[in-house]
């Protein structure tokens, strides 16, 4: 898979990187705050170190050590009981010096200026997103996920808003911004027509998802890009993952945006002037703020940078979906209720001990064997492939990140395995209300997860939803079998994964082949148990411990004996 | 001879008629004088000056008060019969580029908070009790001079309000809110107490013409920047300040007022034509039924400066006729006080209009169909429960 796939050569970078004993790249830390302490900011450097669960690929990283280094500016004349963030990740891998150049000269001119209420921090942080999680967790004083920091020596107050610079050249084209955070969150509209005012204002050329906005709206054109571009932020929502470092900014109610300078093959460039004067005015504007940003929506989707939909327009097509669960539920319910009186009724003579209804009691002992065992299934999905990765490693020819991703599709695979064992274990005395019970229990179930689900990451629940809502309403035991396992195996939550990668890449005009859309499905389930590990993103949870689990039990239902 | 005796006697009648003549009409043109010097009846004039907002955004409004407070002072009220009630964090807010300065115009022209600007009420001391209480006279022994409204029965008072504003109300720093009514009922207090000769009322706020539709006592006049339903807009945001600094009427009404002098002779009906729609896009209001003298021969100086009543000359002059003039007036007052009651409210409310009462009836009518329609249903439910046959338990 990677660098570090063959042990071989694993093993001889391990003894070349040791003999070396010097990281492959290192933040200048002592330049940079020999720099910040010459523009005349107060300078602090914090250390952190942390253990990944196994090895990063992508990253090219497992034991990670740094040092982010962040200046502030104290306001000349207000009490430092609030600030704003300017933060650049640098990583290894895009090593940003062009933001970071920015950032000094913003440093200097805005030291020059006496209007500033709100301390301005300037941030740099090693290892992009593992610095930034280490220096918030320093300042907000918690430790959700098990990082190793050093207290913050340096502190300003309540962060109000943060903006995150991403920049590769010195001239860009278009600067893109991200609005979409860990777990869906995102930062109040209010921020993003505010960066959409400097855009105007400046005459930068100002992107979305990476796509120029669409202009005409009257013909079919305009809404038809801006559906694609909806499609783009609904995928990138649902994955939870923080797409760059304002997305871990957001857990902590700190509103934050991520712009990056693109550098394409366009005529007109704009240079790094254009861009600074966008940011300080964002931040001059910032810092007349009074109160937190509140006055807009938090719960959003674009279809362009100047179009929003809000919530109440798009909830209701959830609720919609899960009233399919609920009525389906209620249409079990009404007929185990008359499957058990029709039973009743020949015995129901007056005699005064009536005996407990079979239906219930067979009902009950042939529900909980399923679900303990789907629950422990996907127990086994959320715990096993991590904790078993040495041991895979040792018996098998693999790397610990490979075996990470195999053992999940095989303790995934196995789950679809599951119903011609449970039969030898359970046995059932009337087959055909079971699997009601089950179902029933099963619709319940899926929709209480959705409906929680819908409630904080909206394109998760919907994507979700609109995938296994109809396999899950659909399925029981009689009629054609195969069709309807094979619709319950394609709206699986895998597969929904699968899927959305390969409709991410279409939408972005880069599709991907079968092949290469194995891999980057592979990757992506490395990176979501490794984002869950380090970042505490909930998707891997999610998916393996509650709705792995619940479609489990609609595999369960339709191999029902 | 005696035509020389002719002519020089016709000479003399003639320059003793032009004299008895000219003497005739100097003395008119005395009396006339005479009577342009009591023609106001005010002595000294007081200027209440109020900005109801605090916080960097509401500068414009504290730009406002200035400005009309810099015009007050320029034309003459001293600082001791000015009562300034300001939030006053604009010159020292930290996000001021420039401390210790409020600008009224772009490109910082003006600087209108100066090197002496006495501000009585400041920050939170503005609030809708100490307002009422500056008006009424009702404030605490130990209340330092400067922040009392000392007026008289012969005092011409302007009373400036700008803030945030809606219909009927007026918002002060964002906690609490005057209501029309509450400013009608404490003007009607300083009228009963005799506080003002003549009062001006101007106010800058979204709606304000709702602010003075409720006024019930005499001598007031009311000016207003916009009509119920309309927003008072700003003037022009200054690019190194970041916010507005002006609202369009009192810019216009500070444009207005930079032309007068202590002498000049402009009149109230100049002010009523400031900042017409095309320039203010609100639509200015004001209000003069309850003013006795027309707005005409109201000089703008007798309520915006303090004009000292000096003239010259060396006639003397037959006050008799000033006389009758006070005796009417006082004949006027005394018939007022004769159909004033003494100690009774006058009718603020229209009760009766708003709630509608029904006529008491004076007979008894036997009640209405739906109550004895009412009444049938449950003895019918009653009988057809307990069964007719089981009455005679009961009886």
């Amino acid at each position: 898979m990677g660098l570090l796939s063959d042990p071989v050569r694993r093993r001889a970078l391990a003894r070349l990187v040791l003999r070396l004993n010097a990281p492959l790249w290192a933040l200048p830390v002592a330049w940079l705050e020999r720099t910040m302490r010459s523009v005349g900011l107060e300078v602090y450097a914090q250390r952190f170190s942390r253990r990944l669960p196994f090895p990063d690929e992508t990253h090219e990283r497992y034991m990670v050590s740094g040092t982010n280094v962040y200046g502030i500016l104290r306001a000349p004349r207000a009490a430092s009981t609030e600030s704003l963030v300017l933060t650049v990740p640098c990583g290894s891998d895009s090593t940003n010096s062009q933001a970071v150049g920015l950032l000094l000269a913003l440093a200097a001119h805005f030291r020059g200026q006496i209007y500033w209420a709100k301390d301005i921090i300037f941030l740099v942080t090693e290892h992009d997103l593992l610095g930034t999680e280490a220096w918030l967790e320093a300042y907000h004083d918690v430790n959700v996920t098990g990082m190793q920091s050093s207290p913050l020596q340096g502190r300003a107050g309540a962060i109000q808003a943060a903006v995150a610079l991403e920049l590769s050249s010195d001239m860009v084209t278009s600067l893109d911004v991200a609005v979409e955070g860990l777990n869906g969150q995102l930062p109040n509209l209010d921020l993003l027509n505010l960066f959409q005012t400097f855009c105007q204002k400046g005459g930068l050329l100002c992107t979305l998802q990476g796509k120029l906005q669409p202009q005409d709206w009257t013909s079919l054109d305009g809404p038809l890009q801006g559906l694609q571009m909806l499609l783009l932020m609904v995928l990138r929502q649902a994955s939870g993952r923080p797409h760059g470092s304002h997305g871990l900014f957001l857990r902590y109610r700190v509103e934050a945006l991520t712009l990056r300078g693109i550098n394409s093959f366009r005529q007109y460039k704009y240079d790094l002037v254009a861009v600074g004067k966008a940011l300080e005015g964002m931040f001059r504007k910032l810092n007349h703020l009074l109160e937190r940003l509140h006055q807009s929506f938090f719960f959003y989707l674009l279809p362009a940078l100047s179009r929003f939909v809000s919530i109440g327009l798009y909830m209701p097509a959830a609720g919609f979906l899960l009233l399919v669960l609920g009525l389906k539920a209620l249409e079990l319910w009404m007929q185990l209720h008359e499957a058990g009186v029709g039973l009743e009724e020949p015995r129901g003579s007056p005699g005064p001990s009536v005996p407990l209804p079979p239906a219930q009691g067979v009902g009950l002992a042939s529900l909980v064997a399923p679900l303990l065992i789907s629950q422990a299934m996907g127990l086994a999905l959320y715990v096993l492939p991590v904790l078993g990765q040495h041991v895979a490693a040792q018996h098998f020819p693999v790397a610990e990140a490979e075996a990470v991703v195999l053992t999940l599709l095989a303790i995934y695979a196995a789950g679809l395995a599951l119903p011609h064992n449970t039969h030898r274990v359970v046995s059932t005395q009337a087959p055909d209300r079971g699997w009601m019970a089950l179902k029933l229990v099963a619709l319940i179930y899926l929709a209480l997860q959705l409906g929680c689900i819908a409630l904080t990451n909206f394109s998760l629940g919907f994507l979700l939803a609109a995938t296994m809502v109809p396999a899950a309403a659909l399925a029981k035991p009689h009629g054609s079998r195969t069709l309807y396992a094979a619709l319950l195996v394609l709206t699986s939550p895998a597969a929904t994964l699968l899927g959305s990668l390969f409709l991410w890449r279409e939408l972005q005009e880069a599709p991907l082949s079968l092949a290469e859309g194995w891999q980057l499905f592979l990757a992506a389930l490395a990176q979501g148990v490794l984002e869950h590990h380090t970042y505490g993103a909930l998707l891997f949870p999610l998916l393996s411990l509650g709705l792995y689990p619940c479609w489990l039990l609609f595999w369960n239902v339709l191999f029902w004996k | 001879m005696a035509v020389s005796h002719c002519l020089s006697w016709a000479a003399t009648a003639f320059t003793a008629v032009l004299l008895f003549s000219f003497g005739s009409v100097a003395a008119s043109h005395i009396e006339d004088q005479a009577e342009q010097f009591f023609r106001s009846g005010h002595t000294n004039n007081w200027a209440v000056l109020v900005c109801t907002s605090r916080f960097w955004f509401n500068y414009r409004h504290v730009a406002n008060t200035l400005s009309v407070y810099r015009s007050v002072k320029r034309l003459g009220i001293p600082d001791s019969h000015i009562v300034l009630m300001l939030a006053d964090d604009m010159a020292c807010n930290p996000r001021n580029p420039k401390p210790a300065t409020v600008f009224s115009h772009k490109n910082m022209e003006l600087n209108v908070y100066g090197d002496d600007v006495e501000v009585d009420y400041r920050s939170y001391e503005v609030t809708v009790e100490n307002f009422l209480r500056v008006l009424t006279g009702r404030i605490p022994p130990s209340t330092p001079r400067s922040k009392r409204l000392l007026s008289d029965d012969r005092s011409n008072i302007l009373i400036y309000m700008t803030g945030h504003g809606g219909n009927g109300f007026l918002k002060f720093q964002d906690s609490e809110e005057i209501t029309n009514i509450e400013l009608a009922d404490a003007f009607e207090q300083m009228w009963q107490k005799r506080r003002y000769n003549e009062l001006l009322f101007i106010i800058d706020t979204c709606q304000g013409a709702s602010m003075y539709e409720r006024f019930y006592s005499p001598n007031i006049m009311a000016l207003a920047s916009s009509q119920v339903g309309e927003d008072s807009l700003s003037h022009q945001p200054d690019p190194a300040i970041g916010v507005h600094l002006m609202d369009r009427y009192t810019f216009y009404v500070l444009e207005f007022l930079e032309e007068i002098n202590p002498a000049s002779q402009t009149n109230m009906n100049d002010l009523f034509q400031v900042c017409p729609k095309s320039l203010c896009v609100s639509t200015p209001g004001h209000r003069t039924d309850l003013f006795q003298r027309d707005p005409k021969n109201v000089l703008i100086t007798d309520f915006f400066g303090s004009v000292r009543k000096v003239e010259i000359t060396t006639e003397t002059i037959n006050l008799q006729q000033d006389s009758e003039i006070m005796e009417t007036s006082y004949k006027e007052d005394q018939m007022g006080e004769e159909l004033m009651e003494p100690l009774k409210y006058a009718e603020q409310l229209p009760v009766a209009q708003i709630i509608h009462q029904k006529p008491k009836l004076k007979d008894w009518h036997p009640p209405g169909g739906f109550i004895l329609g009412l009444w049938a249903l449950i003895i019918m439910v009653f009988f057809k429960t307990y069964g007719i046959k089981h009455m005679k338990f009961i009886f």
